[in-house]
Order: structure tokens, then C-alpha cells, then sequence
């Protein structure tokens, strides 16, 4: 702060700091603040606000998981949308972590320089097209009568076409697709900072190739894992458009529960309790990738 | 057990760019050996091909009389120690001294017990389970070697394992790891620009220059004897004296120089009108010299290094040479007369010149 103070003289520094006060109050903390006020409510038409029967009440976040039965093992609906949204956006994650790691190994250590940046760029390019057209290209690559089973039916890997969009493969390769950079560059970038001669030491000491991987560089690389996982994560269990393009009534998202509360249900405190209970999944696992990975968030940070 | 090492006519080419170029050598089992040479001459890379990181472009190499073309470093009799040591920062010091053991399916407790048996050989005992990053550089170079030695290679490869090291610590070092050497009987390939350390540890030198061999031999034969200009100047200072011979009997040689006609001794037995260099260590050059003849040269001093015990006498260079005149001299109390400036006449015995064939010096 002194520095900046320095730097730029009181006037400006006092402004800057205003300015971003001003931003992260009003655009971030109010609304916020708002969405967890109405979380509370009972919902109420608007001519019965302040009403009786209008109070606080945890009744919102409860009904989530009211109705559960765990001797039978059934849920009500949108805690089952919920538990296969994190089943799904975790599946999402480890898929793009085995596609990722392989290239990232080859892209920061074993390729050579100019390749390693030719092949950046291949993967950044695709994505300065917008989201929805990208998630749209892959609707029709996968479509029924689309060049993906025409491709696995010519060379014969398949013996009848495939319906990607009606299960949950769609949705899932689409996510994979989608979130891939925040896999990807994590991952490099950890993998970039380690000494080859570790690698070199390990194969000299008789460590095949898989062992030098399980042994040094994915603990090297674990900040760059948890970091890779946490974004891929909180990125795909809170996505909506994947899931709303490519997947099917018996697929539906979590995300797209919060929106039917929001927008046709018009129980704007059940919403708002379900999109702070996502957001509780999301810090929970993050919390959890840490613990697991025994990073701290200044190794994140980095 | 050890085992022996052989370079026949090795190569290594990377392009165009010749990094090795037809190294021949033996390195007998148990030896200590070390090549010494200025950075950029291709010590690592040789290192390397004994390693098995790389297979040389023409040559073979043998360990045990056995050829190592297209067998891995981790199928190789050999444990390389790097430049940086590379030791796993996130495992524990037992850890990283057991990793060989790991690869090759030894359980745990048999790990444990052979860390602890290497943790007491480096003097660390009950340091297994530390960090490295708690290590001093000391103390991370012997760990480095007990991983190595944890599993029993037959031959050592240590690549300049010294040189992050300050220079008491570096001392210490040697005489710990040529002690270490001798108590295991291990063939040491020992790679290092540093002419102190080769000639204090090694068995034998081999003095590298522009990945080619100068010169193979104990370490007291490369400085009294070196065989060529670039061994002259590499190890050790040398004053050198450039002309041409006149003439070359008794096995001495004249050679006419823009200093004057100097006498030496004719190792490589040149033959008159050659062009040569005559070579004089500093300290077998004499002030106002007895016995020395007509190999006299007088020029004004330049300046006086005093170091204690002995002092450098610098003598501006004499015509015809870019190197000033170095002369080693005991403090005999006397050396408060040489003045920046003062012409004095320095010189040497015939037999401490010594002749050879014109060629390329060390940069110093
Ligand atoms: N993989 C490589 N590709 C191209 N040139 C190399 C390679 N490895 C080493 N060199 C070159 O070979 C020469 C010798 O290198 P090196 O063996 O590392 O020297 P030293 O260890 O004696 O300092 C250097 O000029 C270096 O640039
Ligand atoms: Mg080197």
C-alpha cells in the first residue's frame, strides 16, 4: 500500500481503492448479499411481503433432501439432479485430467520448442470462438445422423449408429471439450518447472517409465492438479449451457434445476437456496482438493 | 565389485557440431578417473554416453567388456551424479536414498535398514527423515551419494558433484569422496573444469580440449610432462616463449624467439626449422640466475603479487608475446627491491624449458 502510495501519490492511490471498493461492493458482495437474504424467505406473492407470512425460515434449503430415503435408496428429484451434477462435473474432471496430463507432459518437457508453441496455439485458436458455438459444433458432430457415427460406422468400429446425445456422453465430452485450458495450462505450467535431471536421476536409478511419473512428476506437478481440478470442477457442475445443448430431459443439471426454480417455478428464495447450496459444493470441494493434494492456497495462488 | 570402462574410438555428433570426436581410452576397474577440461570441451556428454542417455554416433563403449549400445541408463552398471545433485525435494533423505531400492522391488523394511546403513557411511546418521530442503549443501552432496551407492553400481559417474559447493566445503570434500572411493572399491569417473580437484583425486587425468583427448595420465605426468601446448596452459601456469627451432641435439633444442635464444628440453624431439613453443613454470624461472646460461631474458617489472610465504613477479611480456613474464618467488625477505619499472634479468635451467610443436594454448 505505502509502495503504491509512493508510486502514485495519495490522490490516485486513494482513488484506485475507492474505485475497487466501490466495484466489489456494489457489483459482488451486495448482490450476493441479497441472494442470501432471499434464501431465507418464505416465498410469498409480492402483495404479501412483510406479511405474517412472510418470515425467515431454512425451509428453502432443507427441501432439497426433503423426501430422501436412505433404506430404499430414493431421492426426490432435484437432490438426485444434484448428486448426479457433482457425479457428472467429477467424472468431467478426472476425464479431462487423463486427456490433459499426456499432452501437457509432452507439450512442456519432451517436445521441442517451437513445436511446444505451435501446438499452444493449435489448442488456444478453437477457443476464441464463443462458448455456445463451440458447444453447438459438438451438437453436430454428435447428432444421430452426424459425421462422428458416420466416421465410427465407415471405418467399422461400429456396427449401428450411436445416440451420444440422448445418455450422458454428450454432456460429458462436450464438458471436457469446454473446460479443457483450465485443465491444460495449470498442468504445463507445473510440469514446465521441473528439473529434467530428477527425471534423468530417477531412470538412471532403474525407475521405469510409468514410476517416474507416479514418483516425481505428479507430485511435482500436484499444485497444478488441484488447480487444473478445483477450476474444471466448480466450472462444469455450475456450467448451463453444455448441459442445457447437449444433454437430455433424463440428464438434467443441477444449474438448470436453479433456473426452472428461478424462472418458472418464480420461487426466487428455493433458487436462490439451491445456487448458494451449489456454491457450498463448489467451496467444499475445493477444500477437499486441497486437503487431498496438501497444497495450500499460496501454491494455488501461484 | 567393480568394473572396468572402455571408450573405443567414441563420437558424439549433435548435426554438424562435433561434441566428442574419436575418444579412445581405458579406464580400469577401480580406478579413480577423471576428466578435466574447460567448459564447452564435452565432458558431460561423454559422461552421458557412459550413462546411457545417449548412444555416441560412432564408437562403441564397453563396461565389463561388455558393449552398452542401446542398453538404458536403468539397465546400465552405472549411477550418475549430477551436476545439481537432482535429488527428489518432495520425498524424505531415506526416501531418496532407498528410491533404487524402490524401482527394484526391495520392501520396506529392507529400504529402511539399507538408508540407515548408507545415512551412518555419510556421516548423517538418523537423518532419514528429513527433508532435503533441510540439508546443507554439504550435507545434500552426501546424500547424493549415498543414493547412488544404494544401488551397488559397479561404476561411479560424478559430473563437476563439487561445484555448487564454497571452497572449504569443496576441500572436504574431496578427501571425503576419495575416501569413500577407496573404502568401496568403485571405479570413480569423475568429470570437472577444476585442475585442483583432478589432480588431487584422480588416479589418472585425462585433459580434454574441443571434445578431443590432450593428454592421459597420473596426475604428477600432466603437470611436469604435459604432451602438448594446450595441457601446458591448461594446468597450471606457464610461461610461454614462441619461435622456431635451430637446432636439436642431446635431447635439448635451441629455439630462436623474439626474446632472445632460449634452451630446452626436446620431449617431443622436434627437428630444426619447426615452429615451437618453449614452456617454463613460474616457479623454475630464477631471479638473476647462475646456472641458466644464455636462457636469460630482462624486461621491467610490471608489478609484484605479494601472497605470504612467496610472491608472483610480473615482468611486462616480452617481444613478440601477448603474456607478461610470471616468476614464482620464496619470500626470502628481499623482495621490497623489485620496483614497478626496474628492468630485471630473470631466467631458467635448460632442463626446467621444455620444447613442443607449436599449437593451440588455453584461454586464460
Ligand atoms: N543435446 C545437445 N545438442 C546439441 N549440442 C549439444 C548437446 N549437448 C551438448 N551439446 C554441445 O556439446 C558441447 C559439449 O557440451 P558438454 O559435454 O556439456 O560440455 P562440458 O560438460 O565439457 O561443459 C557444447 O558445445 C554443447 O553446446
Ligand atoms: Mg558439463
Amino acid at each position: 500500500m505505502s509502495e503504491l502510495v509512493k508510486r502514485y501519490g495519495l490522490g490516485i492511490t486513494t482513488a484506485m481503492v475507492l474505485v475497487t471498493a466501490f466495484w466489489l461492493i456494489v457489483m459482488v458482495v451486495l448482490p450476493a448479499l441479497v441472494m442470501v437474504e432471499y434464501s431465507f424467505h418464505t416465498n410469498v406473492p409480492v402483495t404479501k411481503r412483510g406479511g405474517p407470512e412472510d418470515y425467515y425460515t431454512l425451509d428453502n434449503y432443507l427441501s432439497l433432501v426433503r423426501g430422501t430415503d436412505w433404506s430404499t435408496w430414493t431421492f426426490p428429484n432435484d437432490f438426485r439432479v444434484f448428486l448426479r451434477t457433482i457425479w457428472g462435473a467429477a467424472l468431467v474432471t478426472l476425464l479431462s485430467l487423463v486427456v490433459c496430463y499426456p499432452v501437457a507432459w509432452y507439450v512442456a518437457k519432451l517436445a521441442k520448442p517451437q513445436r511446444a508453441a505451435m501446438l499452444l496455439l493449435l489448442l488456444v485458436i478453437p477457443f476464441w470462438v464463443n462458448e455456445i458455438l463451440r458447444t453447438f459444433a459438438w451438437y453436430i458432430i454428435l447428432a444421430y445422423q452426424g459425421p462422428l457415427n458416420a466416421a465410427l460406422l465407415g471405418i467399422g468400429i461400429l456396427e449401428k449408429p450411436v445416440r451420444w446425445l440422448s445418455g450422458s456422453g454428450g454432456v460429458l465430452i462436450g464438458m471436457v471439450y469446454a473446460f479443457l485450458l483450465f485443465m491444460m495450462f495449470p498442468l504445463i505450467n507445473a510440469i514446465e518447472t521441473l528439473d529434467m535431471n530428477q527425471v534423468e536421476a530417477a531412470e538412471d536409478l532403474g525407475a521405469p517409465w510409468w514410476q517416474i511419473h507416479r514418483r516425481i512428476v505428479i507430485p511435482h506437478a500436484k499444485p497444478g492438479i488441484a488447480v487444473g481440478c478445483i477450476m474444471v470442477f466448480v466450472l462444469a457442475a455450475s456450467s448451463y449451457i453444455v448441459p442445457s445443448l447437449l444433454g437430455s430431459p433424463g440428464t438434467r443439471w443441477f444449474t438448470e434445476t436453479i433456473y426452472v426454480w428461478f424462472f418458472e417455478g418464480q420461487n426466487w428464495p428455493r433458487g436462490s437456496a439451491y445456487a448458494f447450496i451449489l456454491l457450498g459444493l463448489c467451496v467444499g470441494f475445493i477444500m477437499l482438493m486441497m486437503r487431498i493434494f496438501r497444497v495450500g492456497l499460496a501454491d494455488i495462488a501461484k | 565389485m567393480s568394473r572396468d570402462v572402455e571408450l573405443d574410438h567414441v563420437t558424439m555428433r549433435f548435426g554438424d557440431f562435433t561434441a566428442v570426436n574419436d575418444v579412445s581410452l581405458h579406464i580400469k576397474a577401480g580406478e579413480f578417473f577423471s576428466f578435466l577440461g574447460p567448459s564447452g570441451c564435452g565432458k558431460t556428454t561423454i559422461l552421458r554416453m557412459i550413462s546411457g542417455f545417449m548412444d555416441p554416433t560412432g564408437g562403441a563403449i564397453r563396461i565389463g567388456g561388455q558393449d552398452m549400445r542401446g542398453i538404458g541408463p536403468n539397465k546400465r552398471p552405472t549411477a550418475l551424479i549430477f551436476q545439481n545433485l537432482a535429488l527428489f525435494p518432495m520425498m524424505s533423505v531415506a526416501d531418496n536414498i532407498a528410491f533404487g531400492l524402490e524401482m527394484r522391488g526391495v520392501d520396506k523394511a529392507a529400504r529402511r535398514k539399507r538408508a540407515e546403513e548408507l545415512l551412518d557411511l555419510i556421516a548423517l546418521p538418523g537423518s532419514g527423515d528429513k527433508r532435503i530442503d533441510e540439508l546443507s549443501g554439504g550435507q545434500k552432496q552426501r546424500v547424493a551419494i549415498a543414493r547412488a551407492l544404494a544401488v551397488e553400481p559397479q561404476v561411479m559417474l560424478l559430473d563437476e558433484p563439487l561445484s555448487a559447493l564454497d571452497l572449504k566445503l569443496r576441500q572436504h570434500m574431496r578427501a571425503e569422496l576419495r575416501a569413500i572411493q577407496r573404502r568401496t572399491g568403485l571405479t570413480f569417473i569423475y568429470i570437472t573444469h577444476d585442475q585442483g580437484e583432478a589432480l588431487t583425486m584422480s588416479d589418472r587425468v585425462a585433459v580434454m580440449s574441443r571434445g578431443r583427448i590432450e593428454q592421459v595420465g597420473p596426475s604428477a605426468s600432466i603437470y611436469d610432462a604435459p604432451e602438448t601446448p594446450f595441457v601446458a596452459t591448461f594446468v597450471g601456469e606457464n610461461n610461454v616463449f614462441r619461435g622456431k627451432v635451430t637446432a636439436a641435439a642431446d635431447g635439448l633444442a635451441r629455439v630462436e624467439t623474439p626474446a632472445g635464444v632460449l634452451l630446452g628440453r626436446n620431449a617431443r624431439g622436434m627437428s630444426v626449422g619447426s615452429d615451437a613453443l618453449i614452456f617454463v613454470r613460474p616457479e623454475r624461472m630464477r631471479l638473476d640466475p647462475a646456472d641458466a646460461g644464455d636462457n636469460r631474458v630482462t624486461r621491467p617489472v610490471a608489478h609484484l603479487d605479494f601472497e605470504g610465504s612467496f610472491a608472483n613477479l610480473v615482468l611486462s611480456a616480452p617481444e613478440g608475446s601477448p603474456r607478461p613474464i610470471l616468476v614464482q618467488l620464496a619470500n626470502d625477505g628481499r623482495l621490497g627491491s623489485l620496483q614497478p619499472g626496474a628492468e630485471r634479468t630473470v631466467g631458467f635451467a635448460p632442463a626446467d624449458g621444455l620444447v613442443l610443436p607449436a599449437g593451440e594454448l588455453a584461454k586464460d
